[in-house]
């Protein structure tokens, strides 16, 4: 049996100073980074590139500005603003000064940027033009791949434009043993390279370029002591002075040294966190199963009396602080996708020990308060359940979530741990699992898993079954025929199939065209000393290094896919209702529902490129002709008709409510993505393995989607992971979990997503926490991988008001009753706005 | 007839109820009831015939269907596995669905065949021996005091409640089913901390009662009046404010019965 101290500890009140201090502006772009590469990279030109990442790395750490915050016990700081960020112009740089003029007024995550900095900037980065790894990758890609990206039908800007991350080190290693224990190993494995060895040139340069790379660091965290004890020197206060003393001391120690106690094994813990951005550009670098690895020190403090449990959270609820205090600038177009200044730093907690025990311990319910108690993006909770995860670990999970934060998210043991081992990772290793980013899990300290690797729509393949692989009078796709020679459903789905499998080969090629670039021009020496087997094989993770290597992209839209090929088949094939035609043209007028801007353009410059096709030039004139006449092509009858036909469409059962016909049909479509995937190799010797979720890309990937036959309009947002499209589950969330533990998720091994939403309500009392938790468990029951759950608040409520379409499932309880809160009126509505604001508060 | 042949008369069935008994559970709302509260919720329960609703979306709503016990009960399965992990099960409510007594009995006997929980919501307005059909496979019956005084019950409901009160004693003193004590806090009606006080006492004195939940008024109702092209009874009555409610929880206290709010 497991033991835990289930009594809550106690919130110290430095937290809620250092949260205000660190979100008193808005976050800042500095130079020094982006300055420092440049002039180390000048230097080194004639190196080897693990030795000039080497150098360039222990440039910038011994140069770049540190700063301790006020009140900070633990330090760490990439930028000297809070919350800023530096530049990475190694990986791409071009977008940036276009931007410069709006990143501080873009709507997703606004930056300021001062214009010494752009200044700096502008001069550095000339130099990069023909070095980064974007444009190494962009010469690697075929025109076709090229095309199909140009036309969004599947994106990989992510690692195109940055580095991957996504990756758990071995944080415990260097907790336990220091990176001067790192240096012994890599010079115990110099020893045996021989210069006659064939791979002597290439190890032995790695192994060198690595105890470079831990040296600098071990040096960067004594530029942190010496300035703690310049600021104790300095500080009035007497209780401060002997924070800032033992922060001096705790950073002469660690990371050089092992951690003697829990508050150093923090200090380690956070340098490494910090320090792998600063190299690498990835985000979702991820904690690990933090409460297992750094239980030893906490035990030990506690039971020899060195701190209480209430010093350990203080610890602890610091270095969440500082999760927040990492960030990242992208570009405008991707900031949208990843809305929320988030870098993914998931951190993990629970679940099954290696030798199948459970793992709960104090710091798992502590990790739990922590997100509680500090109450920011950062960092996501992960917590892995099982059979024999206690019901009090359920309870203070379900009591985070009700606090509406949206943590933590809950996965499945019994799910994740055999899928891991269908793709050759061993039991121990794969019941040693961590959650990656947003819902990948990976075995932490062995494995370069490239999760997020892709968003692919699962619709857009769709489109060009009804346009032949055309777009915008490009080839995008292949030619799986004309509408007419698909006369039985069959040749629909076969022509589906091949437009699926034709993008994911681009899709692949795509991904090993950036994964190849990685290799060659931003291999991380310093990251990968701490990843199994990088030293013994003398590869960086990006060159192989890693024991499991996997290419992991998402798709997303099964549920439009599934609803859209079900309508299909039962209106054009069964019923005879309409026309595969007629449906064609519905969905390009958009079922009558008005044209946006885009339509109009589409349609408008189909119509000029097929009479240009046909020799005819057109002017300005005519084209705004074009423009009109496509406008006014839409009839009241036409209108009427596509109303008739949106009602047919809404009449068919649909995805997500508990029905298993269309429940296995939808696991049949999301076959199609999931299985052919598993074929292909990536340039680490990996295998592909699907994932089923989207971030936030259903949304801006969804803007450049036209209306499909299930009835979502043009434009409007595709469903999110593998649940329902929104609204269209009506039976509640006992069947919505039915529906989706019904797509086959363990194939999906990249990791899947389900999202549910809960009025607070719902969560009410101890009888509200133990049913949800026994909602969770029951899913899991049944197969499902993961969960997460959006409590409602007023603004959703409102937002549902506005657009009822979208929140057609929502179930509000009120006092004991449920109702589908956007079949309410008006003035009922909002007495539940107002309920909820009271609800919410409720014990 | 194999018993989940018998057919009754239901108007909707709600998965994911944690309100109305223990762990998650499904309600099945049986047709027509012997009351006409003036704040009922439900006004589409009230007659046995099937009606047409007016949903405020403008769709029309056929309210009420004939349905067999077996087909309930695939509905029902669906969540087995549900009440299975959190102890729940089938709850029936109404309307009053003891009108329906074989037809509750055995979509009960079916919910026990299967290990789900039972429990019933219902104001115990009919004779005594069509609850003794119920009482062998029911867990818990959830049961509506709303007055103690009987003019005043009439005045409201449109009945006395002399029998009801009398069934509960009964029900209590069988010790066959968990009996708890279920009040609809209606402003104007029975708000006052007197007559909380009044049924918590009443309540206290039955046999094995532990529990009694208070459920503060709401307006939820209101558009299904519309619908059925009624007058909404309540008018503008406001539902009862948080502090009040924990005041008449206090009350309810004072009387040595446990208290909830909301059920």
């Amino acid at each position: 049996m497991s033991s835990f101290n289930t009594t809550r500890t106690a919130k110290s009140p430095r937290i809620d100073g250092l949260i205000h201090d660190l979100y008193e502006k808005m976050p800042e772009i500095e130079a020094s980074r982006a300055i420092l590469i440049t002039e180390s990279y000048k230097e080194t030109e004639n190196e080897p590139m693990v030795m000039r990442r080497a150098h360039a790395f222990e440039h910038i750490l011994d140069n770049i500005p540190i700063i301790i915050r006020k009140n900070e016990l633990i330090v760490g700081s990439t930028t000297i603003a809070p919350r800023g960020c530096q530049t990475y112009p190694e990986f791409s740089y071009s977008w940036l000064e276009p931007e410069f003029e709006t990143v501080d007024k873009r709507e997703a995550d606004p930056f300021y940027i001062s214009n010494e900095t752009k200044q700096k900037l502008r001069e550095v980065h000339p130099y990069w033009k023909g070095k980064t790894s974007s444009e190494l990758a962009d010469y690697y890609m075929t025109p076709e791949t090229r095309m199909a990206i140009k036309h969004n039908v599947f994106t990989t800007g992510n690692y195109f434009y940055n580095g991957v991350g996504h990756i758990t080190v071995k944080y415990w290693e260097i907790i336990e043993n220091g990176f001067e224990g790192k240096i012994r190993e890599i010079e115990d494995e110099l020893k045996t390279c021989k210069i006659t060895d064939g791979d002597y040139e290439r190890k032995h340069f790695l192994l060198e370029a690595m105890i470079i790379s831990c040296k600098a660091v071990i040096r960067y965290a004594e530029r942190y002591a010496a300035l703690a004890d310049e600021m104790a020197a300095k500080e009035p206060d007497m209780k401060r002075r002997e924070e800032l003393k033992n922060i001096a001391k705790n950073c002469r120690n660690v990371p050089r040294k092992g951690a003697k106690s829990f508050y150093e094994a923090c200090q380690t813990f956070w340098f490494i966190q910090q320090l792998l951005q600063l190299e690498s550009s990835g985000h979702s670098i991820s904690p690990g199963r933090f409460d297992q690895y750094m239980y030893p020190y906490y035990k030990k403090d506690i039971e020899s009396g060195v701190i209480t449990r209430d010093q350990a959270q203080e610890y602890l609820d610091c270095v969440w602080v500082k999760f927040n205090d990492l960030n990242k600038c992208r570009d405008e177009a991707s900031a949208k996708g990843f809305a929320g200044y988030s870098l993914f730093q998931n951190l993990t907690v629970g679940g099954m020990t290696v030798d199948g025990k459970d793992s709960t311990n104090d710091l798992t319910l502590m990790c739990i308060w922590a997100e509680d108690n500090v109450h920011l993006p950062a960092p996501s909770l992960s917590l892995r359940v099982w059979n024999l995860t206690p019901n009090e670990v359920m309870r203070e999970a379900a009591a985070l979530t009700r606090t509406g934060m949206g943590m933590p998210a809950y996965y499945n043991d019994e799910v994740i741990i055999p899928s891991m081992m269908s793709r050759g990772i061993s039991e121990e290793d794969a019941r040693d699992y961590d959650i990656i980013g947003c819902v990948e899990p990976q075995k932490g300290g062995k494995t370069m898993g490239w999760h997020d690797a892709a968003f692919f729509n699962m619709c857009r393949p769709l489109e060009f079954v009804f346009s032949n692989g055309y777009e915008d009078g490009e080839k995008v796709s292949i030619q799986t025929g004309e509408l007419e020679s698909l006369t039985t459903f069959e040749d629909f789905w076969d022509a589906y199939k091949k437009q699926m499998d034709y993008q994911i080969e681009l899709l692949v090629n795509s991904d090993n065209a950036i994964d190849q670039a990685h290799a060659e021009r931003v291999p991380l020496p310093w990251l990968s000393c701490m990843i199994d087997d990088c030293i013994k094989r003398g590869l960086t993770t990006e060159q192989g290094g890693a024991i499991y290597n996997f290419t992991g992209p998402q798709c997303f839209g099964i549920a439009n896919a599934a609803d859209s090929l079900y309508a299909i088949r039962e209106l054009v094939y069964n019923r005879h209702y309409i026309t595969l035609q007629e449906y064609r043209r519905a969905m390009t007028l958009n079922f009558g529902k008005g044209l946006d801007e885009v339509s109009v353009s589409k349609i408008a410059s189909a119509v000029a490129r097929e009479m240009e096709r046909n020799g005819q030039k057109l002017t300005e004139q005519e084209i705004t002709v074009i423009v009109k006449n496509v406008q006014n092509s839409v009839t009241d009858d036409d209108r009427k008709r596509f109303q008739t036909l949106l009602d047919e469409i809404d009449a068919l059962p649909k995805y997500g409510n508990d029905i298993e016909e269309v429940d296995y049909f939808a696991r049949d479509t999301a076959y199609l993505y999931t299985k052919p995937l598993g074929q292909y190799k990536n340039p680490r010797g990996g295998v592909y393995q699907a994932g089923i979720y989207p971030v936030s890309a259903n949304v801006p990937l969804g803007a450049q989607t036209g209306a499909t036959p299930d009835g979502r309009l043009a434009h409007m947002p595709v469903a999110d992971g593998i649940g329902p499209m929104a609204g269209r589950d009506v039976n509640g969330p006992t069947a919505t979990a039915n529906s989706v533990a019904r797509i086959d998720h363990g194939i999906a091994s990249n990791g899947t997503l389900l999202n549910q939403k809960f009025h607070p309500s719902a969560l009410q009392g101890e009888k509200g926490l133990a049913d949800f938790g026994n909602l969770i468990r029951t899913y899991f029951d049944n197969k499902g991988m993961h969960m997460q759950f959006n409590v409602i608040d007023r603004e959703t409520l409102i937002d549902a008001q506005k657009n009822p379409d979208k929140y057609r499932a929502l179930v509000v309880r009120v006092a004991g009753y449920s109702a589908l809160f956007t079949t309410l009126s008006k003035s009922l509505q909002d007495d539940i706005i107002r309920r909820t604001e009271q609800t919410a508060i409720l014990e | 007839m194999d018993y989940l042949d018998t057919k009754g008369r239901i108007f909707d069935i709600q998965r994911y109820s944690v309100h109305d008994g223990k762990g998650i559970r499904t309600i099945v709302f049986l047709k027509g009831c012997i009351l006409r509260c003036r704040w009922c919720c439900n006004p589409e329960s009230q007659v046995y015939d099937i009606q047409e609703m007016k949903e405020p979306n403008g769709k029309i709503r056929v309210m009420g269907e004939d349905i067999t016990v077996r087909e309930v009960m695939k509905t029902v399965d669906k969540d087995s596995r549900y009440y299975f992990r959190s102890g729940g099960g089938l709850t029936l409510s109404g309307g009053e669905s003891l009108l329906q007594p074989e037809f509750a009995r055995d979509l009960f006997r079916a919910a026990k065949d299967r290990g789900y929980s039972t429990a019933l919501e219902s104001m115990a307005g009919v004779s005594y021996d069509k609850i003794e059909m119920v009482l062998p496979y029911l867990d818990q019956y959830l049961m509506d005091i709303k007055h103690t005084n009987p003019n005043k019950h009439k005045e409201f409901t449109g009945k006395e409640n002399t029998l009801m009160l009398e069934n509960a004693r009964k029900v209590a003193e069988s010790g066959k089913t968990e009996l708890i004590i279920r009040t609809p806090v209606i402003p104007g009606f029975n708000d006052t901390p007197e007559e909380i006080r009044g049924i918590a006492e009443f309540a206290s004195k039955l046999p094995g009662v532990k529990v009694m939940h208070i459920l503060p008024y709401h307006r939820l109702g209101y558009d299904k009046y519309v619908g059925l092209g009624r007058d909404y009874p309540m008018g503008n009555v406001a539902p009862p404010e948080a502090e009040k409610m924990a005041a008449l929880k206090r009350v309810v206290e004072s009387c040595g019965i446990e208290c909830v709010i909301g059920g």
